[in-house]
């Protein structure tokens, strides 16, 4: 105390020095004569490439003909081609030091790849051959079903797996969206004339865009990508109509009953907008205000004050039709209902009050920080890239999205607020131990009750 | 691959914290980070979960930033910031605009010089961790497994065995005063390094090290348990039940070689053999081949980032149709295979080729959108253990120069059932019934 020390470092935090322009990676952009759409950006820090052949159709497209459909079908694609079986796919891709996964969700089904840039054009010849002569042999399709039974049965087990499709379920009722998971005897139904009819239908290079980032010479790589898939052929696939989805009114809960839960899950949702609309810059920033970052009103609130959870967080869901918003905490059983209240408090909030200006200046710092971060890896790059030409985003999207962040003000985040966290209307799943939380639960609205595998309890 | 040469500076300042500094321009955006030489495997007896419970404390205030100020202060500059607890290193890391360095470099200064805690911070962040275990281990299928069951079982030495997320009644029994003792024995500049990597200029980085860091008081060389494991004489086996999942489940974990002996490297190619994805032998021979399992993948986990006895772990989920010992039995085969016939020349060929194409993923690999996270946790890793951060531009020279009867050795020698322990997890018999 009596002692005085020289070369004082300052006791407040130093300010931030002048900001250094983000230099956008120029993308080229082509569509070749079958109709196939590509996009390159070049990236050099490691010897490496990453790509993603896409296609604009996933499993809500086949619903009806079975849910999950085109997510067994990419599962399906990678087990054998015409020219190669399953065991010479593995080892031909370690073979060049290359990674690969096909998988589908709701709107979109996607061969995703990565591989050295020396060994290119051999990764580029099989994602060619996956996409145009696969082949389902019937033992691996009887495998991959197999597996997939399976994995749907543990899916149930998982506390954050029952919340969401409870949630999406009650937001979209007879959309095609309200199905997350195929039920078991949904997959016991598939038949491999099942796949391979997606599978013409989807995987089609009118269907199709190719997105790469990596360490090659653009125009090196469109050469190679002209060769290898100039042969392949087809038509974009039929457009169908769906049904328009559930908007359910007043706020209801949903309980998932997991005997011996130790903590609850609570996912709490309500329709918002696709990344198309006007507004998902705004609601971006209103919801990293709200749950989305670590400075977060709800995080401070729940786990920083309070301590009611580890990983409280909030989101906007965009799927190609319909988005959808949801806040979500696991917590411990005896605070579901002061969690909820928070939760609810804190939305309220913000739709209430205009944020001060302060606060709103940090969020939009953060938001377009963290957005700039996201473009620093080559598949960080891919993703964004992907993400516009899949949304038929303008082309100056990621240029752009900054200084429409900045340009928020607090009367925009209000009315934000106030058109999308729909709070009246919220629709509240807590998955858990009926005797531990049913109580706390049915505080917030009707209460319905089901097991894991959605049979209603009384 | 001369194009993957990692430019750096390193330095040690006069108070023994050493410093890092990785420049690469390409983006106008710095990963800063701070390792600290202890993990949850050399925390204090009695105290398991300690060196984790502490990470989170080291969020809670520093003399100058008080609770919430720090992550504040890193989000509103556009920045990420998180923290993680491993067997040997706690970590803490932020990636940020470059205009913002000298800002996080203050706040990892501050946290560094002094930790200002009270009653009412610890209470919240028992609460927020005991959420943590119960989100990942106890209300999870599977939680914890295998990486919680196995040590116990493999281990005799408290410091391997015990349970790193921490018993409840252990992190209940924690106090101020635990925190404060920690903090002073472990997290001291001479056992810590600095990381500065992307947007800033080496003499830059190395310059506001000495201005933040420099004033920093050392600490004694903090006392370090011996990790070193009795001699094992035969297999050991545990079982645990599983509480919601529908599928039984085993892990069969081997002790590895030292790290950077000739036998580690080839260890590592055969954990490739073994473990390399839907190519790897035990996915390929149980899964796709006699149907077995559901699942099958393992490795050694983050082989760069312990210093201590490890394992290989192999992660195995099964038809309930299969008992525990066919399920093992067939596994052992893929085992004895390989310790039989060894592997061809193609074979090791393309492990190499797919280790180097790995490795070069890791160094540019980013965790929770910040970028640079695995160059900067192999630096770390490689400063602290070895001295030599300049190891991340030769070590894949030893993978690299492996050979096939290497291979075969390596598998006689260490996959011996008196080198590994084995768990079952089977579910709860309810469980089952209600599955079915």
């Amino acid at each position: 105390m009596m002692a005085t020390r020289i070369a004082q470092l300052p006791t407040e935090a130093p300010a931030l020095s002048p900001e250094r322009p983000v230099t956008w990676p120029k993308r080229t952009k082509t569509r070749l004569a079958n109709g196939l759409e590509v996009i390159l950006a070049e990236s050099h820090a490691i010897p490496k490439f990453h790509g993603q052949l896409s296609f604009r159709s996933g499993n809500a497209a086949v619903v009806d003909r079975g849910p999950g459909l085109a997510e067994m079908t990419a599962t399906v694609v990678r087990t054998g081609t015409k020219l190669r079986v399953s065991r010479q796919i593995e080892e031909d891709l370690r073979r060049i030091g290359a990674d690969l996964s096909s998988s589908a969700g709701a709107d979109t089904t996607g061969i995703g790849f990565a591989g050295l840039s020396e060994l290119a054009e051999p990764l580029l010849g099989l994602v060619d051959e996956l996409a145009r002569e696969a082949a389902f042999p019937e033992p691996e399709f009887e495998r991959e079903r197999r597996q997939k039974l399976e994995e749907v049965k543990l899916d149930r087990t998982q506390p954050s797996f029952l919340a969401s499709e409870q949630l999406r379920k009650v937001l979209f009722g007879t959309h095609p969206y309200a199905t997350v998971a195929p039920t078991e005897s949904q997959v016991v139904a598939y038949k491999r004339s099942d796949l391979t009819q997606v599978y013409q239908e989807f995987y089609t290079p009118e269907n199709a865009l190719l997105v790469m980032v990596g360490d090659f010479d653009t125009a090196v790589m469109m050469k190679s990508i002209e060769k290898t898939f100039s042969a392949w052929t087809g038509k974009r696939p039929a457009i169908r109509t769906t049904p328009e989805p559930a908007h359910p009114k007043g706020r209801r809960v949903y309980l998932v009953h997991v005997p011996g839960a130790v903590q609850t899950q609570i996912l709490a949702g309500c329709h918002a907008i696709t990344r198309k609309h006007a507004d998902w810059v705004k609601i971006g920033l209103t919801n990293s205000l709200y749950g989305g970052a670590f400075n977060s009103r709800l995080v401070m609130n729940i786990r920083e004050d309070k301590g009611y959870t580890y990983s409280p967080r909030s989101g906007v869901h965009a799927l190609r039709q319909y988005g959808y918003f949801s806040v979500s905490a696991a917590v411990r059983n005896d605070v579901v209902a002061a969690s909820l209240t928070e939760m609810f408090y804190e939305l309220d909030k913000l739709r209430s009050l205009p944020v001060p200006e302060p606060e709103l200046a940090d969020a939009r710092n953060y938001l377009s920080g963290v957005f700039s971060m996201s473009l620093a890896t080559q598949d960080g790059l891919l993703s964004q890239l992907a993400t516009v030409a899949l949304n038929d985003l303008p082309d100056d999207y990621l240029e752009t999205y900054r200084e429409k962040v900045r340009a928020l003000t607090p009367a925009d985040l209000l009315a934000t607020a106030r058109k999308y966290f729909d709070s009246a209307n919220m629709q509240i799943v807590v998955v858990g131990d009926r005797a531990q939380i049913e109580d706390q639960a049915k505080l917030f609205g009707d209460l319905e009750i089901h097991d894991a595998q959605g049979q209603a309890l009384t | 691959m001369n194009r993957n040469e990692i430019a750096m500076d390193y330095t040690t300042l006069a108070n023994g914290l050493k410093v890092v500094v990785a420049p690469d321009a390409s983006a106008p955006v710095v990963t800063v980070g701070v390792y600290y030489k202890i993990g949850f495997r050399l925390e204090p007896q009695g105290r398991s979960g300690f060196a984790h419970l502490f990470e989170h404390m080291m969020f809670q205030g520093s003399a100058n930033a008080p609770k919430m100020q720090h992550i504040k202060l890193i989000n509103s500059s556009g920045g990420l910031l998180n923290g993680s607890t491993h067997y040997d290193v706690t970590n803490y890391y932020e990636a940020i605009p470059s205009n913002a360095l000298e800002r996080v470099l203050w706040l990892e200064a501050d946290r560094m010089r002094a930790l200002k805690v009270d009653d009412e911070n610890l209470r919240n962040q028992r609460d927020v961790v005991k959420e943590e275990v119960r989100v990942n281990v106890m209300n999870q299928p599977y939680g914890g497994f295998p990486w919680l069951d196995l040590p116990p079982v493999a281990f005799r030495n408290w410091a391997n065995a015990h349970n790193f997320y921490g018993d409840f009644a252990d992190l209940d029994a924690a106090d101020l005063a635990d925190v404060q003792a920690f903090f002073k024995t472990y997290y001291v500049p001479n056992n810590a390094v600095l990381l500065v990597l992307g947007d800033v200029k080496a003499e830059e980085g190395v310059a506001l090290a000495q201005k933040y860091f420099g004033d920093i008081p050392p600490g004694a060389p903090p006392p370090f348990a011996d990790p070193r494991e009795p001699e094992q004489k035969e297999e050991r086996r545990g079982e645990v039940e599983e509480k919601f999942g529908t599928l039984p489940a085993m892990a069969v974990g081997y002790t590895v070689p030292e790290r950077r002996t000739t036998d580690w490297c080839a260890m590592a190619l055969l954990d490739q053999a073994l473990h390399g994805g839907r190519a790897g032998r035990t996915y390929r021979e149980l899964v796709l081949e006699k149907q077995i399992a559901v699942e099958a993948d393992g490795g050694i986990d983050d082989i760069f980032g312990y210093n201590g006895p490890t394992q290989m772990v192999t992660r195995i989920l099964h038809k309930p149709e299969y008992s525990g010992e066919k399920t093992l039995a067939a596994f052992d085969a893929v085992i004895r295979e390989i310790q039989e016939q060894g592997i061809s020349e193609d074979e090791l060929n393309q492990l190499k080729v797919k280790w180097r194409s790995d490795y070069y993923s890791t160094l540019e690999g980013g965790r929770g959108g910040m970028p640079r996270y695995g160059l900067m946790h192999l630096l770390a890793c490689f400063t602290l253990f070895d001295n030599e951060p300049q190891l991340v531009n030769s070590i894949l020279d030893g993978f690299l120069a492996v050979k096939r009867d290497e291979i075969q050795a390596v598998a006689r020698k260490y996959l011996r059932p008196a080198n590994r322990a084995v768990v079952f997890r089977a579910p709860a018999k309810a469980n089952v019934k209600e599955a079915a």
